[in-house]
């Protein structure tokens, strides 16, 4: 092995390899963060995952890093390594779009409590990623400046809404992403592009600066390639934060050590009956059943569990975000920021607030804002919202339940891998049905993951498999993540993303080239 | 476009109340003097330049959260408390919907179904006709925590109103600061004297209020605002009628002003054989009007639902307790104990209260001075120059320390009472304290034997015959004598040793 | 229960949302469709079950009452559509006096 790291071998790495590379002085942060713009500027015209790169900044304080490396300085244990930012949490001076042209070119004054903890542990933020528009949908199809492409079939959507933070990783764009997941947005994508996702516990990871979508569904999670740079980046991000009331005042659970265990003997594994069967691609379900006999193979015991209310999980969640959202998304009227339209002098306030809305959202969002609408209207609040509230509460107690009996839950992430773009765009019930699987944990507020476990027979594409465990035992989707990546890995003979087709460069950017 | 409209018809007061039942409902909000805002840490401080109090929170930005300022609630729980209302074990925040642009979220952080008091009541005495004291009890429905708006400048316009203006501009400095609302129960029962039982019950508020230390209650400055509702039926026991709403009533003599003006319009319109207009009006200091404003025949469709970006209020028995505890003495309790002290009538208490001066005598008895010299000067000279220059006594540039200082000078005969109100007329003007004022305008009284003695002499040479008359035995007749001296002093002599002067001369 | 295009008018008027009259004709049927699939929320019986509050039950989150620096003047308006003295800028507010 030659002592000169190509892009490649750089943009190959995992996080906590390049962590220790740079901590070593074996590399320095600024040739890692420069690999890594190289391989962005040579793939994204055809994965599109970003909507903001953020080159100079980057490159700045990749060199910070490497100055307090020099200095001696004690470095985080992340620090220097290039992380990517879904586009709908706010870092300052940089455009925060949540992929909508409401948004277009707004430029937050302050930093996410996310953001700000990644740069002050030292990571290098490349830039935002694309995702659907206000994070509504499953496939990245809905964002206004153009969709995402799966690095593993350029024609087939890489997820939703945080397709472009998983598109990032599985094209070696970046070896961290930040999503956020309110029905399923990290753990689908990662899902169909063969990377890790995780759903904190509701609370665990803090909401401010995240725009948002449904307040009390809503959580940033780290995205990566492996369980164990995922955990490294949870344990950077997670934690009480004051500034957001529904943040939760407990230690963050030790993931890191979780990860690097993996260790599942004894561990009651329950099988979710009610996720699974039809609708569900026979690639997903045999995949999902290999991977279930994979733990018991490493010791864990395996039971089925029934959870009767998680049938009513998705009509709940499409009542309950649409309220949530139809009262979020009500700032965005053109009046302080963003974009505002027909302010011509012949249009009062209400009707550049009626046009700028018009113009800045696109169909599902203004769907899902007149659902909302709806939903919470007098005479429909009750039957509605009320009654979706309750079902919430059912499905909580069916997961306390089926948690009582076992230490975690696993299902397919979602029931079918990647689909073509296009293909369910003018459906949208059919759309929603993506999110069966991950729903029920964004209503209950438990932990939840999606980790890959192979390619499905029947197209050579990835498949999810989600763990799910009770709420502040986040530690417990590691450690079975970790032990699936661990045998699966030695049965693949390296890691799945390995097997993804190359993606074609731009041939004067290749490594070696003229720049 | 602007339209005019003619002047409302409106029946006489006494044939109003004559030929129909009036029913109120009070809404006052209470601006809490907390140092932060009710979810953020931006300062509260008044006047500051536009928009240099603003976070991402108060400003409603894209991923901005809110936190509850803990000094708040226990402000609420407070006067909750010194309301006799019941606190809630368990309370939520909600969201209400509506887009304005002084609202930058378009939703207003608010307590629907779940407000963290209720069920209270609180007394005034108001007296009748015949100056008999009447005690009307107000039952209070509801104590709740919100925020306050932004506000807005309209520019272009005639008069810097709405109507008409081209455009508007908006500050958000006092966005997210902590508001009460407190609600009445309808108001029943009080016939002809709904007018001064409101506004008794605002005097009442804002004395607690005051008391409780949570508020600057300042109705000019608008940290005491009240809304008030009024309706007319035939008769007590006919259903209560339409309400309308009336808004931007911001002393307490507009409390009574406007709710006397609805009665009469809205008896005009129902004898008309009209129908009243479920609406908004707004008060007209100027006029001593109400106009119609936005109407809300259709109910306001707020879809409220608990926040979700809150958790729930839940005070434990053992603080609200404590805070019970710690309360001042109740109003009603505060006022007959200081009535008895200061030896009151009932007359003369009810005017005290009425002019809403029970702190400000208390505050010049503290400074030294009798409880009737207090009252007479703030009933009497100070009253007539707040409603000259349409004030509250609260906002004139003197205060209890200088009052009692003026009536120090009198008692110590520096001054007559003829001196002492030009003494106060240059304190009014900002000549500086009482005795400066008497200093540079050489308004005290001339005391001296000396002068008084030659001004005396003076006198009698100039009438002998009123002379001889006194001389004679008619004392009565110093009188002009004493005038005279007087006169020629500029009044600036003690009337009561000018007397003594003649009569020693002359008898 | 079946939404028509006039409902949709209404709720986009008070969710500020100028639709066009295409789009009205389109979100009707398709609204329609979703509100029928999530309905099925009133099939559970839930008379005695509580609503959920929160996803975890916490309560009595606060902060003292302890002033923050506020945002710098310019960052407040540096993303407004339109400042003037300060201040942002909108077109005239229709309606009664604030």
């Amino acid at each position: 092995m030659s002592d000169v790291r190509t892009t490649d071998d750089l943009t190959r790495a995992t996080a906590a390899d390049l962590a220790s590379a740079i901590a070593s002085g074996d590399v320095s942060s600024v040739e890692v963060t420069q690999a890594h713009l190289d391989r962005m500027a040579a793939v994204e015209p055809a994965v599109h995952a970003f909507l903001h790169v953020d080159g100079e900044r980057a490159l700045a304080a990749a060199a910070e890093v490497d100055a307090a490396r020099s200095a001696g300085q004690a470095l985080g244990p992340l620090a220097g390594v290039p992380v990517a930012l879904k586009d709908v949490l706010t870092y300052a001076g940089a455009p925060t779009t949540a992929g909508s042209k409401v948004l277009q070119g707004w430029v937050p004054p302050y930093d996410a409590t996310v953001t700000r903890r990644m740069l002050d542990a030292g990571l290098v933020i490349l830039g935002k990623t694309n995702l659907d528009e206000f994070a509504m949908g499953s496939s990245t199809e809905n964002s206004a400046y153009g969709p995402t492409h799966n690095p593993w079939d350029l024609d087939r959507i890489p997820g939703g809404s945080g397709g472009g933070s998983a598109a990032a990783l599985a094209a070696f764009e970046a070896p961290l992403a930040i999503g956020t997941d309110t029905g399923g947005s990290i753990r689908q994508p990662a899902s169909v592009t063969g990377t890790v996702g995780i759903k904190p516990t509701y609370g665990g990871t803090s909401r401010y600066g995240l725009v948002a979508l449904a307040s009390s569904l809503d959580q940033p999670g780290p995205c990566a390639r492996t369980v164990l740079d995922a955990a490294l980046l949870h344990a950077v991000i997670a934690g009480h934060d004051p500034l957001d009331s529904t943040s939760v005042d407990a230690p963050v659970p030790d993931v890191v050590s979780a990860a690097r265990s993996g260790d599942v003997r004894g561990l009651k594994v329950g099988i979710v009956r009610e996720l699974g069967g039809e609708g569900y691609a026979p690639g997903v379900e045999q995949r999902f059943r290999e991977a279930v006999d994979v733990l018991t193979d490493l010791g864990a015991e395996i039971v089925e569990v029934s959870c009767p209310s998680f049938t009513y999980a998705l009509p709940a969640y499409y009542l309950i975000l649409p309220s949530e959202a139809s009262s979020n998304l009500a700032k965005f009227d053109g009046m302080r920021f963003g974009l505002r339209a027909g302010d011509d002098g012949g249009h009062d306030a209400e009707e550049v607030m009626g046009l700028t809305r018009e113009a800045g959202f696109g169909a599902e969002v203004k769907r899902r804002i007149i659902l909302g609408t709806y939903a919470l209207s007098s005479g429909y609040y009750e039957a509605y919202y009320g009654q979706a509230q309750k079902v919430r509460t059912l499905v909580t107690r069916d997961f306390e339940a089926a948690f009582a009996q076992v230490d975690v839950l696993v299902s397919p992430s979602t029931p079918t891998t990647a689909f073509r773009l296009g293909e369910k765009v003018d459906d949208p019930l059919a759309m929603y049905l993506n999110d069966l699987c991950t729903i029920p944990s964004n209503l209950a507020g438990n932990a939840s993951a999606s980790f890959p476990v192979g390619l499905a027979p029947e197209d050579g594409l990835p498949v999810g498999l989600q763990v799910m465990a009770p709420p502040l035992a986040d530690d417990r989707l590691y450690r079975v993540g970790a032990a699936l990546e661990r045998a699966l890995e030695e049965r693949w003979g390296g890691p799945l993303l390995a097997r993804a087709p190359e993606l074609v460069l731009r041939p004067e950017l290749v490594e070696g080239g003229p720049q | 476009m602007t339209t005019t409209t003619a002047p409302d018809l409106v029946m006489d007061y006494e044939d109003a109340v004559g030929r129909f039942d009036p029913a109120l409902g009070l809404e006052v909000h209470v601006e809490l003097n907390t140092a932060s805002k009710m979810f953020c840490g931006c300062s509260t401080v008044f006047g500051a330049e536009p928009n240099t109090q603003v976070c991402p929170t108060c400003l409603g930005l894209p991923g901005s959260l809110p936190v509850v300022n803990a000094k708040a609630v226990e402000s609420a729980i407070r006067i909750g408390l010194a309301l006799n209302c019941s606190i809630a074990s368990w309370c939520r925040f909600a969201r209400k919907n509506y887009f304005y642009p002084d609202q930058p979220k378009n939703y207003q952080i608010s307590q629907y179904d779940e407000p963290i008091a209720y069920d209270g009541w609180a007394e005034v005495e108001v007296p009748d006709d015949e100056g008999v004291l009447r005690t009307y009890r107000i039952e209070i429905e509801r104590a709740h925590m919100e925020e306050d708006t932004g506000k807005s400048l309209h520019v272009g316009g005639a008069t810097g109103r709405i109507h008409g203006a081209d455009h508007s501009l908006l500050d958000y400095n006092r966005s997210g600061v902590p508001l009460i609302e407190i609600v009445t129960r309808p108001i029943e029962g009080a016939g002809r004297y709904a007018p001064a039982v409101a506004r008794a019950y605002v005097a009442m508020l804002r004395d607690l209020l005051r008391g409780l230390g949570v508020s600057d209650v300042r109705m000019e400055q608008g940290s005491l605002r009240c809304d008030a509702n009024v309706s007319l039926r035939p008769t007590r026991e006919s259903p209560l009628g339409t309400r309308t709403e009336t808004k931007n009533v911001n002393s307490l003599r507009s409390v009574e002003r406007a709710i006397r003006y609805e009665i009469g319009r809205q008896a005009a319109v129902l004898s008309d054989g009209g129908r009243i207009k479920q609406e908004t009006r707004h008060w007209q200091e100027g006029p001593g009007t109400t106009s119609s404003g936005r109407s809300k025949e259709q109910a306001e469709e707020y879809r409220y639902f608990p926040d979700p970006d809150l958790v729930p209020v839940a005070p434990s028995r053992e603080w609200v307790e404590e805070l019970r505890a710690s309360l001042p003495e109740a109003p009603v309790k505060r006022l007959r104990r200081l009535s008895s002290a200061w030896g009151f009538s009932d007359a003369e208490l009810r005017d005290v209260v009425a002019s809403g001066a029970v702190d400000l005598v208390a505050a010049t008895v503290d400074a030294g001075t009798t409880p009737q010299a207090a009252r007479k000067w703030w009933l009497g000279e100070l009253t007539r120059k707040a409603n000259a220059d349409g004030v509250e006594l609260e906002q004139l540039p003197v205060g209890p320390v200088e009052v009692a200082q003026l009536q120090g000078l009198v008692d110590a005969g520096t001054l007559n009472d003829k001196l002492a109100r030009e003494v106060l007329e240059g304190v009014l003007a900002g000549e500086g304290s009482p005795a400066e004022v008497v200093e540079s305008r050489g308004l005290a009284v001339v005391s001296d034997d000396g002068a008084l003695g030659a001004a005396v002499d003076e006198a009698i040479a100039a009438n002998p015959g009123v002379a001889d008359k006194i001389r004679a035995g008619k004392v009565q007749a110093a009188g002009a004598l004493i005038g005279a001296v007087m006169k020629a002093m500029g009044g600036k002599a003690d009337a009561g040793r000018v007397r003594e002067l003649v009569l020693e001369r002359l008898t | 229960m079946a939404l028509t295009p006039n409902d949709v008018a209404d709720l986009a008027r008070l969710a500020r949302i100028e639709l066009t009259p295409g789009e009205l004709a389109h979100l009707a049927p398709q609204l329609d469709a979703i509100l029928e699939a999530v309905a099925r929320v009133s099939e559970v019986a839930a008379a005695d079950i509580p609503p959920t509050s929160h996803p975890l039950p916490l309560a009595n989150v606060f902060r003292a009452d302890v002033v923050r620096p506020s945002l710098p003047r310019e960052a407040v308006l540096a993303g407004a559509p339109a400042a003037e003295d300060d201040r942002f800028r909108v077109p005239r507010i229709l309606g009664e006096d604030a």
